[in-house]
């Protein structure tokens, strides 16, 4: 979607402000985000792509006006709700009802370093001769999908070359919003900046992306 | 009393955010859903065992090894998970040289995308809209924010990490570190260094 996420080349927003000796939390409910968010991510209802494409859709003016933390937050608020583990009702008042859906598992303290130590590989065998080379020309689709994609919106429409041909991984266009893991082989693709920027572009600028097949096609 | 514990954060308890996620867990553990202690144990492993350190470390090792380093270059993953460094958001890994000439910088545009088991957690100002927004379109403007200013011929390479490869800064060695081992060699490292916004530190600063 052309969500308030997809920032690349977009303006306004000010100087980057490095903070030197920055620590990793900077307040303890940032703390709490973190590890609720991991924990309810771990009951097994939803993937990390729908909790991304959750966080993009919601409203730009909320997702400009909340941090990093807070979005997370209010995303899973979201996911808790739509896979009928709380109801909407239990959200607003903070109390426990009855009923919700049971699940599959729970992460247990103890478990804790072997699941974090293994993460989720979502790279998966798929059949078939690559369509792209290293070095060919290839065009990125004008796509604007209301769903969710990793094509961002700068890189749309654009030539590049095929710098790396990788295996398949699993689609997020697909596996965000229930359809399967459909994977695909991915490909890191380089654009030289004038071609992503227009005549202005620092001339000594190259950008790549890492691109699923179906979102390229021969240049 | 010594002026170190005179930090207060009166932000946190002005903080909306604090009562939300507050509840939130308070419900998902009252309904069985999440473990209090899962999340202390989680935490735990961002804020003390998973860094930036785990990155310098395989740096330093591939500035003294080429054997490593061709590995890393080859195949990341495997070269960083031979160091014990593995897991979420580094299961497919992929290290980057910068060289003569050649700068690397990355960037998730679409959220914050970040080699977690080699870097731990992302910095506030990686996850947020100005740096986002222009990694991938003006970097030089960006690096200059960060103090560091490359040659006009320097090519600047930006990743946006739009999909599930993790990628690492392998930043060139300083001069004057010839003999230095993997331990001294780490203490160059920077965060930064390895996402591209800096430079390693050079060996009169160590």
């Amino acid at each position: 979607m052309n969500g308030p996420h997809d920032l690349g080349g977009q303006m306004g927003f000010g100087p980057v402000a490095p903070e030197p000796d920055e620590p990793f939390f900077h307040a303890d409910w940032e703390r709490r985000a973190l590890g609720v968010t991991l924990c309810a991510g771990a009951l097994g209802a939803w993937t990390l792509d729908e909790s991304r494409h959750a966080r993009e859709s919601l409203h730009p003016a909320d997702y400009y006006a909340s941090s990093y933390y807070a979005i997370w937050i209010k995303a899973l608020e979201r996911l808790v709700v739509r896979h009928g583990f709380v109801t909407g009702d239990e959200l607003a008042s903070g109390a426990p009802a009855p009923g919700g859906r049971a699940p599959k598992r729970v992460l247990k303290a103890e478990d804790v370093p072997a699941v974090l130590a293994r993460g989720g590989p979502c790279d998966r065998a798929i059949a078939g001769e690559p369509r792209y080379a290293e070095g060919q020309r290839v065009r990125t689709r004008n796509m604007h999908p209301t769903g969710h994609t990793r094509l961002p919106r700068y890189a749309r429409d654009k030539v590049g070359t095929i710098e790396t041909v990788h295996g398949g991984f699993v689609f997020p266009d697909t596996n965000a919003h229930g359809l399967g893991e459909q994977p695909q082989r991915l490909y890191t693709v380089v654009f030289d900046g004038r071609e992503l920027w227009g005549e202005q572009a620092d001339p000594s600028l190259k950008v790549s992306i890492d691109a699923w097949e179906g979102y390229l096609e021969p240049a | 009393m010594s002026g170190a514990n005179h930090e207060h954060h009166h932000d946190n308890e002005l903080d909306p955010m604090d009562a939300r996620v507050r509840a939130l867990e308070t419900l998902l553990a009252r309904k069985g859903l999440v473990d209090p202690a899962a999340i202390d144990a989680i935490v735990d492993t961002y804020e003390k065992k998973v860094g930036p350190r785990n990155g310098a470390r395989v740096v330093a090792r591939a500035w003294t090894q080429t054997a490593f380093a061709d590995w890393l270059r080859r195949d990341a993953t495997a070269a960083i998970a031979s160091l014990g460094y593995t897991g979420r958001q580094g299961e497919h890994m992929r290290a980057v040289f910068n060289g003569d000439g050649v700068h690397n910088l990355v960037v998730c545009t679409l959220c914050s995308c970040y080699p977690w088991s080699v870097l731990g957690l992302p910095p506030v100002w990686y996850k947020s809209p100005p740096y986002r927004s222009r990694a991938v379109m003006d970097p030089r403007g960006v690096l200059a924010e960060f103090g560091l200013e490359l040659p006009a011929d320097t090519t600047i390479r930006v990743w946006d990490s739009t999909a599930e490869l993790r990628y690492l800064v392998v930043p060139q060695r300083p001069a004057g570190t010839e003999g230095w081992d993997e331990e001294r060699l780490a203490e160059l490292v920077t965060r930064d260094s390895m996402i591209g916004t800096a430079l390693a530190k050079q060996a009169e600063a160590a």
